[in-house]
This record gives C-alpha cells, structure tokens and sequence, in this order.
C-alpha cells in the first residue's frame, strides 16, 4: 500500500466501522516542543488520521487559534527540521497515517526532492498545503508522488462544480471540503446548506471527503458523517492543548463516544 | 536557492518584457509572480482576471479613467526642474511630482483605476491593506468617488506612525482597522486583508495597493501606474530635449517605480534604479531591502524575491518609512534584477532623513520618507556620474510624516543654499 493509501484506508474503515472519521491536527511544538510526541501519540490513538501543521510567519488561511499556536511553535524553534528530527527519533508507531500541513515556502526551502524523501522515511503520508491550488502545484506533486506521498486537494464552497471534480480527482488520500468561506477557527457553526455542499463533493469524488473549518462539537461531526466521510478538528483541538486538557477526551466526546 | 539565468535567457525576457509579453497566460514574469492563494480565492482571481481582460481594453473604460485622472486627480503631474538640488550634486537633476497627485502620492492612479473597476464588476464592498497609509487615503477617497463602503487594514505600529493618514481615511468613510496579529506592520495588514477576502471572494473587491500578490495585480498595478513613465518620458523630452540618463525610484512593493520604470524598459540607454530601505544596517530585521538581500520564495500569492531565514520563515522588517517596511517585493522587479536591467540599491533610514532634509531646504519640497530614499540613491550616484541628467520619482509628500520627523530635529547644514 502507498503512503497515501494508508489516509484513505484508515478512512474508509472508520466508515466501515458505521462512524464518521475524525482528522485530527495540532500545531507542532505547541504549546510546548517537549510536549509534541506524547500529544502526537495520544491524539493518534483516537483520531483516524493525524495532522501536524508546520509553522509558519504568515498564515493568511488561519484564523486566531492557529496564528497564535504558530507564532509560539516558531519562537520556541519549531521548524520543518525538527518535525522530521522529532518524527525520525521517535519511539512508538502512531495508530493513525500522519499528514503535514504546512504553507508552501517552508517545504519550497526545503527542497522538494528532499522533502518527499524525508516524509516517506519517517512515515508522513501525505501533505496539505493551503496556499497551492492545483495550477501552481505540479512541481510539488510531481515529487511526492514518486515516494507515494498525496497531495490534499482543498475544495471550497466557491468552487464551482466542474472544478471541483477536477481537484476531487487529482487530490490524494482524501478530498478536503472547507465548510466555509473563510479562514480556520469560526465559532459561527456550520453554514446554512453544508449538508448539500457536502453532497455535491462528495457525489463528485473517487476519494473520501473530510469536512473542515469551524467544527468543534459533536453535532456537528453528527452532521457531517452524514453527507461525508469524515470531519477535520483543527483550532478546537489546538485550544484544548492550550489548556492543557486530555486531547483523546476530546476526540471521543467530538464523536459522541462517553468520556 | 538562487535563480541564475544564461545570458541568453536574460536578453529573451527583457525582449519579453519590452514586447509587453509578460507576465504571461500563467501570470509569470519568468519564473516569478503565479497564483499561490487558497482554493477560495481562485474563482474570485479568475474573474478579475477576466474582468481586467475585458475592461482595461474597452475604449469606454479607459476613457472614463483617464477623465478621472485629467479632472479629479489632477493629472499630467508637472515635471520640476530642481537647479539647488544639481548645484548641490553636480548634476541636473528633474523630479516628477507625483506628491502634487490628489491624495498626495502616486497611489491615486491605482486606487482610482481599481475602484472604478471593482463598481463595473459589481462589487458590493472594497477592502484594501496599507502601510504608510497613502494607499488607504487613496482607496478611501477612490470609493468615495465610486460610491462604495471601503474598508481598510492597517498594522497598528503604521496607525501609530502615520497617524493624520488615519484620520482622513476616517474622513473619507473608510471603516479603519488596526490590525493587532503579526508584525503589525503592511505585511500583517495583507495578511489581514486577504483573511477578509477570502471570507467573502464573491461580493468583496480587494484593493491591493502595490504591485504585489496574486496574478493579476502585479500586472494590473504596473497598468494603472504606467502613466507616470509615459508622461516622464514625453516631459524629459519636452523639458531637457533628452531622456534622463539615470531614473531612481524607491521600492517598497515597487508600484512608483514600476509604473516609472516600465515604460521606459525599452530606452536600453537609461539607467534604472531602484532604492530600497537599507534601514539600520545589514543584520537580521534591521532593514527592508528585498531585491538586494532577499532569495526567492512564495508569500502572499506570489513567487518572488523575499527576506526569509533557511526555514523559510519570512523575516522582520525594519525602515524608519511604513511603505518600504515590507519583506516582499512585486515580481517583475524580482525579475528585472534577475536579468540585469534595473539595479537595486539601499538607501539607510540615516541617508534617507537627510535627504529629505536637503529636499526641504534647496527645492521647498518635502518629500515622504519613501521617496527620501529615492532621493538618496540619487544623489550617491550624481557623486560618481557628474553633469549627467537625473530624473526621481517624487512619490508622495511628506506631510504624513510629521510625527516620525518631529523625532529627528532638522539640522543646520542644509539651510538655505
């Protein structure tokens, strides 16, 4: 199986299993470096898939939650590096795939030989990379795909249909359908007609379509396991952190799951 | 990671470039500028691109720019002759008076030309970022003019800088925001404007103010401001009987000194020159000078020359003017660095206070702190290259810069040649 593979496999059993897959990010090295493995391990060990965002200066998707998260991982020596220094020496296997979510400079100023090298060494599956649609992206996927590695295509309520089948299959390891237009982080909830967005994207992809942006309760993972595969829990997660809560509590009472 | 071209690959861009080729279908100029924006805002890209496609080639349009231009702000701008400024430097020296514009500053060309197009696309509302805040008045005024709600991002360190900007962007109804994240300087204010946009890419018209981000508003900004090189270059001719032999602009994003220097691509016998923030010095965050320090990388949509450590984090900033504080640069400039056809220079925050006190006292200008650079450039250059012709982009005034000023006491040395 591909690394990619591996996304979109752990995905579909979840949905075999009669639940909505859970995709869980944090912020490397925040709030602490020290604290990154042992919250990697835990949120693992709930979520189907893991996701580890790279920081960097200048989020322009990413609202309050993650600028801040990303600022700390900085000041406190969080790079591209020492993820996959982190990622390399680590001491247990994750029970879910690992994706990177980073902007594209970083990984353009790591090189993307090297880069699709290192991240199927130490086991990262594919990337997410929110200011690199499908026109720019060529180089990049180019380099990934030849170490198995996917690119996550985004799609967005303003994408119009026809686009969005293009992305649907381009994309790798799963279709990533942002709820809103917007950046990460809303407390408005879900917006009017997200159940027949979802619909659409999802009657459009060869791939499982994971919903994102805004979702921080369990109605709202309800919901979206309706109309697809999976939801993604970013800002929510990355405040529970903050606070220094349990993240599996968190992630079992997202799915509705007694803590 | 460097860009190196053979000389064979620098001469077919400039042909490019002089042909009007680029930026191409991709919104290249060479390897530089693309679209690296989230999914949310390529739908809302490529209508603007269609938009600008169809209307910066309709003869109506173009005509009711120009007749904004003529007889709202205020354009041809005059060409000055400044005789205590070449006693003083050994050589003649022109400036072209952009400061003289409505508003204060070059910026107008743009904000006017946007705004009009922003109404023809039917945008409900206008959103526009700025750091020494002359792009913020002149989007203010523009939406004013149009009859459209304005919004505008500012970094809150540039609020406190430029302050009597704030309160005529007020005046003019704009809604100001002071943005908190980030550096709090332009940078962070794009940052924050296009979080904006993308949580309303339908109904929202982003008003970029400098020759930056996603295609197409490198191109579309370069366009709105070639006005200022094309009537330089027909003024110089009336005015000294040559073109100059050497055209300082100063660089920020580098919206003044494209529209100066595109136009005159072409006139190979002229020298270009670009003058960028060289702040406090060469260390890290103590200066803005993209072009001469920076290396390529992608922020804010495009891919360009940027100040980055090896993580490719982008770096602090610093320059004694808001407008140069950036650590970006539009990526045509990126590329006529690249292949030789303008240079790039720094001028210090120190050099730059001084000229504009030399301005002050032999010419009765103030100039912005932006365009003191500018000036500074110059007047280095007249040094080694005695008796032949300058032409300087005066950008903007220099009112706004007041309260930075009234911290740096006038010396002596200049008064009164």
């Amino acid at each position: 199986m591909q690394p990619h593979e591996r996304i979109t496999d752990s995905l579909r059993q979840a949905n075999a299993a009669g639940r909505p897959g859970l995709v869980a990010f944090l912020t490397a090295g925040h709030p602490s470096p020290a604290g990154f493995l042992p919250a990697l391990q835990a949120i693992a060990a709930e979520a189907d898939v893991v996701e580890i965002g790279v920081p960097f200066s200048d989020p322009m998707a990413d609202g309050m939650t993650i600028q801040r998260a990303s600022q700390s991982a900085i000041a406190q020596g969080v790079s591209l590096r020492w993820i996959f220094e982190q990622l390399g020496g680590r001491d247990f296997e994750p029970e879910a795939p690992l994706l990177l979510m980073s902007y594209l400079n970083p990984l353009l100023n790591f090189g993307y030989e090297r880069l699709a090298a290192r991240a199927a060494e130490v086991g990262v599956c594919g990337f997410i990379v929110p200011d690199l649609p499908l026109e720019e992206s060529a180089p990049l996927r180019d380099a990934l795909e030849a170490q198995g590695v996917g690119l996550v295509q985004m799609v967005t309520p303003a994408t119009p249909l026809a686009r969005a089948k293009v992305l649907c299959e381009a994309s790798r390891g799963f279709v990533y359908a942002v709820t809103m237009t917007g950046i990460t982080g809303g407390s408005r909830g879900l917006p009017e007609g997200v159940a027949e967005y979802l619909d659409r994207v999802s009657g459009v992809s060869p791939l499982p379509v994971c919903a994102g942006f805004g979702i921080r309760e369990p109605a709202q993972v309800r919901l979206i396991g309706e109309h697809a595969a999976g939801a993604v829990v970013g800002s929510a997660l990355v405040e529970v952190l903050e606070e220094g809560a349990d993240p599996g509590v968190f992630l079992r009472g997202l799915r509705g799951k007694a803590a | 990671m460097t860009i190196e071209f053979s000389e064979n690959d620098k001469a077919r861009l400039l042909e490019d470039t002089i042909a009007g080729r680029l930026p191409d279908a991709g919104g290249r100029f060479g390897p530089f500028g693309g679209r690296y924006v989230p999914e949310t805002l390529v739908p809302a890209l490529e209508r603007l691109t269609e938009g600008v496609r169809q209307h910066l080639a309709d003869p109506a349009f173009l005509e009711r720019f120009r007749h904004e231009l003529a007889t709202w702000v205020g354009r041809p701008t005059p060409l000055t002759e400044a005789p205590n400024l070449g006693r003083a430097w050994g050589a003649p020296v022109w400036l072209k008076r952009e400061d003289l514009a409505h508003t204060g500053a070059h910026k107008i060309n743009n904000a006017i030309g946007q705004a009009l197009l922003a109404k023809r696309l039917g945008a409900r509302r206008v959103i526009a970022e700025t750091g020494a805040g002359q792009h913020g008045v002149a989007s203010a005024a523009a939406c004013a003019r149009v009859g459209l709600p304005c919004t505008v991002y500012m970094g809150a360190v540039d609020v406190e800088r430029q302050a009597p900007n704030v309160d005529r962007m007020r005046r003019l109804g704009a809604e100001v925001h002071a943005v908190q994240s980030g550096d709090r300087t332009l940078r962070s204010a794009i940052d924050e404007a296009l979080r904006d946009w993308v949580s309303d890419p339908a109904g929202t018209y982003y008003l970029l103010g400098s020759a930056v981000g996603p295609h197409p508003y490198p191109y579309l900004v370069r366009e709105l401001h070639c006005v200022i090189g094309r009537e330089s270059r027909e003024q110089m001719l009336a005015a000294a009987g040559a073109l100059p032999d050497a055209v300082f602009a100063c660089v920020g994003g580098g919206s003044n000194a494209i529209g100066l220097f595109h136009p005159m691509v072409g006139d190979r016998e002229v020298a270009l020159i670009g003058v960028e923030a060289g702040g406090l010095g060469g260390g890290l965050g103590q200066h803005s000078a993209t072009l001469s320090r920076g290396r390529p990388g992608v922020l804010q949509g495009a891919y360009t020359l940027l100040l980055q450590d090896d993580d490719g984090q982008v770096q602090g900033t610093h320059s004694i003017s808001a407008g140069l504080d950036y650590p970006g640069v539009g990526p045509e400039h990126a590329l006529l660095k690249s292949i030789g056809r303008v240079d790039y220079i720094a001028a210090s925050d120190e050099d730059a206070l001084d000229a504009l006190n030399e301005c002050c006292a032999l010419e009765g200008i103030l100039p912005a702190l932006e365009t003191a650079h500018a000036f500074a450039g110059a007047r280095e250059w007249a040094r080694r290259n005695p008796g032949r012709r300058i032409l300087i982009g005066l950008s903007g005034r220099g009112d706004k810069d007041m309260p930075t000023l009234t911290k740096f006491p006038m010396e002596a040395r200049h008064a009164a040649a």
